[in-house]
């Protein structure tokens, strides 16, 4: 514990939650991008399987099979049933293995009602995956994971430590054990949240960090602030700015560049005052939180994909200073 | 998108689709608002209802989920649980809007309303306290992540039986899967009635009460894998949990029963909104695809946080490219137009990123264009919410929104 965590790249589980919208997804996909374009071999999880993780690679769907879906990028798609079915094979050597299929999924419907099942399930494959990786039987230099939003995270992450609480004996609470373990050591694992500078995203991330710190042991990592418009003017600029959109000025420029200049006029202004109301949210982040923050720009692009997530990896590949 | 999805479609669908909330929020008894997380499902609902209630009259709740702190404030709700307040008349003058009907609004409390249910449902109060007091019963509620989705529907119902209102109007929570809430009640009906609970639970029933520790579960496959997972005891636990909720069956699956039926009554209605966004919008569409499979009735998609039209015209991107080209010249053009403007050379560089500036917004704004007009046969109220560019902090906020939704 004395030594200082490693860089976040250099550890071997990064998760990145957030709340809807704020681009989680695209943001776990430019970590994991990053991650291989500096030589890493990198899984990335998708946990809730909205499926569009593997869009930010250009690529169809994948399954719970992980599946090359960019040079040295690997992607999988989580599924509780395919765990269970993967966890029993492992385990417990369920002799007749067609017998499973009825059975795992009568246990897949309890899962869906007994607390922290489903959630263990989840969170334990993803740890397999890395204690795998680290006793030298699986490849990744780095698990990535797309993780469930700011709302579900907690009772993800904790499933381990709940599970401890409700189960007296038996493997489950052995196995949970070495997940805590590991999901706790900042050598390894790093909690990083995602958020746009916007007030309800700020909010869900402040209170994230707060109970993340209260009620888990999993390290944090980093704030990667999605989404952060450009300051336009200066005091001086803005002086000049407002001097511009007076009559005369106008008139003048009309003459000169066209019809067009009070829609760019207003355009400039909208530009400032969206900067400004999410300035405000930004400073209460940066202030009430004693994280790291990565600063992702907003981006002006037509499209989405992977152009977008290159983008957005060399953004955060500058602000980690690689 | 979609395979009929072809932009001209789209367009000529969006051309002739109504662009007003008004008749709807006068006709239904329930809107429901949906969509996917961030894309602003509470300030639309709560600008909605305000709406309503000013320009309609009549009393109209808004049942909120999980409003920014600002909104419920504005609301006046701000540390108030599962209770429904009236928004005060003299905070909605102070907006600039003449109250014609009485506004409410609530929170939803999953917690407080899963307790409440278990009251009523229970056979007994020593059944209702066993269960209240179950340690699994507080990770059920707030854990089982269907739980939320369920227990909004049934607020719902249950305020809406009490016939308070002319129109009530609920956000909905965020979910995974925008689809749960409405499968939901039908979920937790085949739950309490499934064939697995009873089987899971049979040798707890079959052996009386204390008995049911010695009914051999190792014959069964299914206890076998299970025991050997989970140990037997917290099975066990499990399984006494759900024997006591069985008796609350009948309650529970009725009244899932009539939660489901309100929900597709012709006095419901659903309205879906996104941002133009493609992640959001390829929720929205699917969400609108899935409520027509259902027989669920669509009455509107709210298109959120646009950009405004300007962005996207053309003379303002010819004088924007024009500015950033000829900064030098038209910047010495204003020199003697005052004292701000008397360095070109400073003027120069602002229309330069005044131009730049603009170039960027106007991209996102032709994208924006661009997913609106592949949006498939949309419903036939389409509407249009540009992005405010202040928080919403107070009333004047929600009617702001309001003069985009009422038409």
């Amino acid at each position: 514990m004395t030594s200082p965590a490693p860089a976040l790249l250099d550890r071997r589980l990064l998760f990145f939650t957030g709340k809807g919208g704020v681009g989680k997804s695209t943001v776990a996909a430019a970590f994991a991008l990053l991650a291989a374009q500096h030589g890493k071999r990198v899984l990335v999880i998708e946990v809730d399987a909205k499926g569009n993780l593997t869009d930010l690679f250009e690529h169809g769907p994948v399954g719970f099979t992980p599946a090359e879906v960019h040079p040295g990028v690997f992607a999988m798609s989580m599924n509780t049933q395919d765990s269970l079915q993967e966890y029993l094979k492992l385990n417990l050597k369920v002799p007749v293995l067609g017998r499973i299929g009825p059975v795992a999924r009568a246990l897949d419907f309890v899962a869906n009602a007994a607390p922290g099942v489903k959630e263990i399930l989840t969170v334990g494959k993803i740890v397999w995956e890395v204690r795998e990786a680290l006793e030298g039987r699986a490849d990744w230099d780095l698990v990535v994971v797309d993780a469930a939003a700011t709302g579900h995270i907690v009772a993800q992450l904790g499933a381990p430590d709940a599970i401890r609480e409700l189960v007296a004996v038996g493997p489950v609470r052995q196995q949970t054990e070495w997940m805590s373990e590991l999901l706790a050591d900042p050598a390894i694992t790093a909690l990083n949240v995602v958020a746009t500078p916007e007030e309800m995203p700020v909010n869900e991330t402040i209170e994230l960090v707060e109970t993340v710190r209260e009620e888990l042991s999993v390290p944090m990592g980093a704030v990667v602030v999605n989404r952060v418009l450009p300051e336009l003017f200066t005091h001086a600029d803005e002086e000049i700015f407002d001097a511009l959109r007076e009559p005369e000025p106008v008139a003048r420029m009309t003459a000169s560049v066209g019809p067009g200049v009070p829609a760019v006029l207003d355009g400039a202004r909208l530009a400032v005052s969206l900067r400004r109301t999410r300035a405000v949210h930004l400073t209460r982040l940066r202030t009430t939180l004693d994280l790291p923050m990565l600063y992702v720009p907003y981006l002006f692009v037509r499209s989405h994909g992977l152009r977008v997530t290159r983008m957005v990896a060399e953004a955060i590949g500058e602000e980690l200073g690689l | 998108m979609t395979p009929t999805g072809t932009g001209d479609a789209g367009r000529a669908g969006a051309g002739t689709a109504a662009s007003s909330l008004e008749p709807l929020l006068a006709a239904k008894e329930i809107v429901v608002f949906c969509g996917s997380g961030g894309v602003g499902k509470t300030s639309i609902a709560a600008a909605s209802a305000l709406g309503a209630a000013s320009r309609l009259g009549g009393k109209v709740l808004v049942l909120t989920i999980d409003p920014a702190k600002r909104l419920a404030s504005a609301l006046g709700l701000e540390g108030i649980g599962n209770t429904e307040r009236r928004v005060p008349d003299d905070l909605i003058r102070a907006a600039g809007i003449e109250p014609r009907g009485e506004l409410y609004a609530a929170m939803l409390d999953t917690k407080s309303s899963w307790d409440e249910l278990i009251l009523r449902h229970a056979p007994d109060e020593v059944t209702a306290y066993r269960i209240l007091e179950n340690r699994l019963y507080t990770n059920l509620t707030s854990r089982f992540v269907q739980s939320h989705d369920y227990i909004a529907m049934e607020r719902l119902f249950e305020i809406h039986a009490t016939g308070t209102y002319d129109l009530i109007i609920i956000d909905t929570p965020p979910t995974r899967n925008a689809l749960d809430f409405l499968e939901a009640p039908a979920r937790m009906a085949e739950f309490f009635g499934g064939r697995l609970l009873r089987w899971l639970t049979l040798p707890y029933r079959m052996g009386g009460k204390r008995g049911a520790r010695v009914i051999n579960l190792a014959s069964r496959p299914f206890y076998q894998v299970a025991d050997r997972i989970l140990g037997s005891q917290f099975l066990q636990d499990i399984a006494e949990f759900f024997l006591n909720f069985q008796s609350m069956y009948d309650g529970f699956v009725q009244r899932a029963e009539s939660v489901e039926r309100l929900l597709h009554d012709r006095r419901t209605t659903f309205a879906v909104v996104t941002t133009l966004e493609a992640a959001p919008l390829r929720e929205a569409e699917i969400f609108c695809q899935e409520l027509r499979a259902r027989d669920f009735h669509l009455g509107a998609l709210v298109l959120n946080k646009t950009l405004p039209d300007y962005l996207r015209g053309r003379d303002g991107a010819r004088a924007a490219s024009r500015l950033v080209s000829d900064s030098a010249t038209v910047a010495e053009s204003l020199t003697d137009l005052g004292e701000a403007l008397a360095d070109p050379a400073h003027t120069a560089r602002v229309l330069r990123t005044v131009g730049q500036s603009f170039e960027n917004f106007s991209v996102v704004a032709k994208r924006e264009a661009e997913l609106r007009s592949e949006l498939a046969h949309g419903p036939e109220v389409l509407i249009d919410v540009p992005g405010l560019e202040a928080d919403i902090h107070d009333l004047g906020g929600l009617v702001a929104i309001g003069d985009h939704l009422f038409r």
